[in-house]
């Protein structure tokens, strides 16, 4: 065990935990924030990704000890009220069947469109590859993160 | 105007007022950080008035309705409260939806499968709306001394015409609470819906963008502890645990061997058969007892064959499990050695031997299909409370009336004391029927008198079983000289059981017909999985009408037409499972949709069309070849269903249907060595 200090959705915290924990476990069991999921455990699937320092990342295999000093967003903090053009988006184009999946797509999204604001039908390809959803809505997402792309620009 | 009695489902008027003390859960608190936002807060009536147990009403005009089946990603939860909308005549804007704890008591049928849900409760739910209607119509009509007859209902509101009197609903429902319910109602015309049939976003759409907390793995409760289970291979089972190790590991508070179902206990309805020992970990987080469950060593030894008795749905049988490790490419060869002899006859129209024998042309097709696991997104979990006289359940599942009498009778508790809450599933595909991960969990908790959350990994969800069985079906068809459809007959067999739908199409519509069935055991176990048995042989006996098509000669299309309308006029036999017309429908609404004889250079095109669970769909697909991988470039899909509810959900539906089709055609396929599942073994080392 070991405190550990984060920064999570801007606000400081310490953490008393194992420092091997993955931070997909401390967000959910010790902070929490359960908006981020467990799908597979081994970065396969995307369910639990997270931006740190704004980038798109699979916090199943992130151990909590390197994240002292960075800046880490989970889908709870990706907006106060959940307005971001992707999460807008995707309500406009009712995305989610089950919807376990579409937290972790959202942040892939978001991360995305912070990097390349009007990307090609490829690169949103490229860029949401990893992100599984069983229920078959990738259609729906490819869609919604045109639109989100069309309302940043 | 129909009228229905509303004694058909009467436990729909029970109230909450008439059952206090009967065993009420409202105090069994769940999701408490799940507060309303704001502008929820904001619009919360003071005072709810419940007209029946899907029905509440506030005094501002705000109305509650339940939905009463667990949610998989069906759309149910908005649905089915469409319906209800429908008939109570209310403006949707001024709906919010809550999920329905399961409570026998007062709701029908709360469970999610056989793509059942919206046609089974179509006229209880209408039924149910169109009385709280009536409800506010009879105290509008007391409180303005008019007959009931001349008030009219629009968007939430009740209008008398005649004097110009008006209004909301939230003003008469205090009143209309304490109405008599009526003994008769009127259902609307279909030409009046006003939502039903127009598209409305999904309930829970902002909070699952948003990462609210909703799914059985989010809960969370002071004092709970995490389990997990071990599993053996198929065909083995635990024999001993060195847990030394395991225990010393920091944050783990026991490690134990449960029997899941006892040895005498007579299985019913979607009682599973996998694993009726498990080793269990307990402690205090996720992650540490994943690290001590790493850390078990466990000696597994392998099963002799056994029998266990199953009052299923084909009534009392006793079903033999047997021994031994089984392999993919045993099952293969036993498979194929089967397909060479006759299997039970499932149909015979004719005599299809004789019409074989003088057949111009007959051609054979093989077709093949491996097991697949379910997968869904949430990994199989359950929170569960046992204390000496109750069972507090919440976890993923599409059949809590099922599993609670199992629960009950593993517990030694009156089901009446099983409480089970529904949480939104992460994916279910017929998985979350079976409900052995409820009784794993409760008996952890009985044996701990804790809160606990049981959680598989990723690979225990994988490896546990209840997998779409491997199937294998032949074909042969017989055409005359001029190319006419002279006999069928298909052989399916599959483990553990054969997938054919004896009265299906072409059933009917060929003079010589014959359908045999084989199957063969196995201690791997198999369910429900997205459309059972019909999700194999749509592919198979669709690819194979294609092939018989071209070697006829005919258009794919018209060729299909030709038989139905064959089916239709001059039908063969009585038992034919379909409606041709609506076959034939769905065939030339795709043919027009899709251009269909328009052609594009380097795309291949094929159609293919399918009726099972009540809904008959054609589909068009057009596939291109790039460095030697097929890429489909596109689907046309013609969907007959009915009426459909919510059309941009159901076109969802519909989507999320075909990527998964094509997506377990190309990467399912799961095979064993020694009965492991392969993929795993690949995915545990990775």
């Amino acid at each position: 065990m070991a405190a550990i200090n984060l920064n999570v959705n801007g606000k400081n915290q310490s953490v008393d935990v194992d420092p091997k924990t993955p931070m997909l476990w401390v967000l959910r069991e010790h902070l929490n924030l359960v908006g981020t999921k467990y799908g597979c455990g081994i970065a396969q699937c995307g369910a639990c990704t997270i931006h740190v320092d704004g980038v798109a990342v699979r916090s199943c295999q992130l151990p909590v000890s390197v994240m002292e000093n960075k800046s880490i967003t989970t889908i709870e903090g990706l907006t106060e009220n959940g307005d971001h053009p992707v999460q807008k988006a995707w309500l406009e184009h009712d995305v989610p069947q089950c919807g376990y999946c579409q937290t972790g797509q959202i942040m892939t999204a978001a991360a995305l469109l912070s990097t390349t604001p009007n990307p090609t039908d490829e690169e949103i390809e490229t860029a949401m590859n990893g992100n599984i959803c069983r229920c078959g809505t990738y259609l729906r997402i490819k869609a919604a993160v045109k639109t989100a792309a069309t309302a940043n620009s | 105007m129909t009228l229905v009695k509303t004694t058909i489902d009467r436990r729909s008027f029970l109230k909450v007022s008439a059952l206090a003390g009967g065993g009420m859960m409202l105090s069994f608190s769940w999701l408490a950080g799940c507060k309303p936002t704001p502008e929820e807060a904001l619009a919360m009536p003071k005072e709810w008035f419940e007209l029946n147990s899907y029905i509440k009403i506030g005094e501002n005009g705000l109305v509650t309705l339940m939905s009463p089946n667990p949610e998989f990603g069906s759309n149910v939860k908005t649905s089915m409260p469409m319906i209800l909308a429908e008939e109570l005549d209310v403006d949707w804007k001024n709906v919010v939806v809550e999920q329905a704890d399961f409570y026998p008591e007062r709701f029908d049928r709360q469970f999610t499968g056989g793509s059942q849900g919206i046609r089974q409760g179509w006229k209880p739910l209408r039924t149910v709306g169109a009385t709280a209607r009536q409800m506010l119509i009879g105290a509008a009509a007391q409180t303005w001394n008019v007959p009931a007859s001349e008030i009219t209902t629009e968007a939430s509101m009740l209008h008398h015409k005649a004097s110009g009197k008006k209004a909301g609903y939230g003003e008469m429902a205090s009143l209309a609470a304490g109405q008599a319910v009526p003994k008769e109602v009127s259902l609307k015309e279909i030409a009046d819906f006003k939502v039903i049939g127009n598209s409305k976003k999904n309930v829970d759409g902002k909070n699952i963008a948003t990462g609210k907390p909703m799914f059985g793995m989010d809960y969370t409760q002071e004092g709970m502890l995490i389990a997990m289970i071990a599993h053996p291979p198929f065909g083995m089972r635990v024999k001993s645990v060195d847990d030394t190790e395991a225990r010393s590991m920091p944050g783990i508070k026991d490690v134990f061997i449960i029997k899941t179902l006892q040895d005498d206990y007579e299985r019913a309805g979607f009682d599973t058969t996998t694993f009726t020992e498990l080793a269990v970990v307990v402690g205090n987080t996720t992650w540490e007892v994943m690290n001590a469950k790493k850390a078990l060593k466990i000696e597994f030894e392998k099963i002799s064959d056994s029998t266990f008795v199953m009052n299923g749905w084909g009534g009392k049988q006793t079903v033999k499990v047997p021994g031994g490790l089984e392999s993919t490419e045993g099952h293969k060869s036993r498979m194929a050695e089967m397909a060479k002899k006759s299997g039970n006859v499932l149909r015979k129209d004719g005599d299809p031997a004789a019409a074989f024998k003088k057949a111009a042309k007959v051609l054979e097709r093989t077709y093949n299909a491996p097991f697949l696991a379910h997968n869904t997104m949430e990994p199989v979990n359950c929170f569960a409370y046992v204390t000496a006289d109750k069972a507090e359940l919440y976890g993923p599942t599409q059949a809590p009336d099922f599993v609670r009498n199992t629960v009950a009778a593993r517990l030694g508790l009156p089901k009446e004391s099983v409480h089970i809450k529904l949480p939104r599933m992460g994916g279910g595909f017929g998985l979350r029927a079976y409900g052995h991960h409820m009784v794993e969990a409760a008996v952890i908790s009985q044996k701990l008198n804790a809160p606990i959350k049981m959680v598989y990994t990723r690979e225990d969800d994988m490896t546990y079983g209840i997998y779409r069985p491997t199937y294998t079906a032949t074909y042969r068809a017989a055409l005359d000289e001029n190319n006419n459809l002279i006999a069928f007959h298909v052989r399916g067999g599959g483990v553990p059981e054969h997938p054919i739908h004896a009265n299906r199409f072409p059933a009917g519509a060929v003079d010589n017909y014959l359908a045999e069935g084989w199957a063969l055991e196995s201690n791997i176990t198999i369910g429900a999985f997205r459309a059972p048995r019909s999700n194999f042989n749509a592919a198979a006996e669709q690819s194979f009408l294609d092939e018989l098509a071209e070697l006829a000669g005919k258009d794919p299309i018209d060729f299909r037409l030709e038989l139905l309308e064959r089916a239709k006029n001059n039908p063969v036999g009585e038992r034919n499972d379909y409606d041709a017309d609506r076959y034939a429908g769905v065939l030339k609404l795709v043919r027009e949709k899709s251009n269909w004889n328009e052609t594009q250079p380097n795309v291949h095109r094929g159609v293919s069309a399918y009726f099972c669970h009540n809904t008959y769909v054609a589909e068009v697909l057009d596939l291109s070849m790039q460095n030697n991988k097929p890429v489909f470039e596109k689907v046309y899909a013609a969907v007959d269903c009915g009426i459909v509810i919510n059309p941009d959900a159901a076109k969802n539906m519909g989507e999320g249907g075909i990527v998964d089709g094509i997506g377990n055609a190309m990467f399912g396929e799961l095979t064993f060595v020694d009965g492991v599942p392969e993929k795993i073994i690949s995915i545990s080392t990775a």
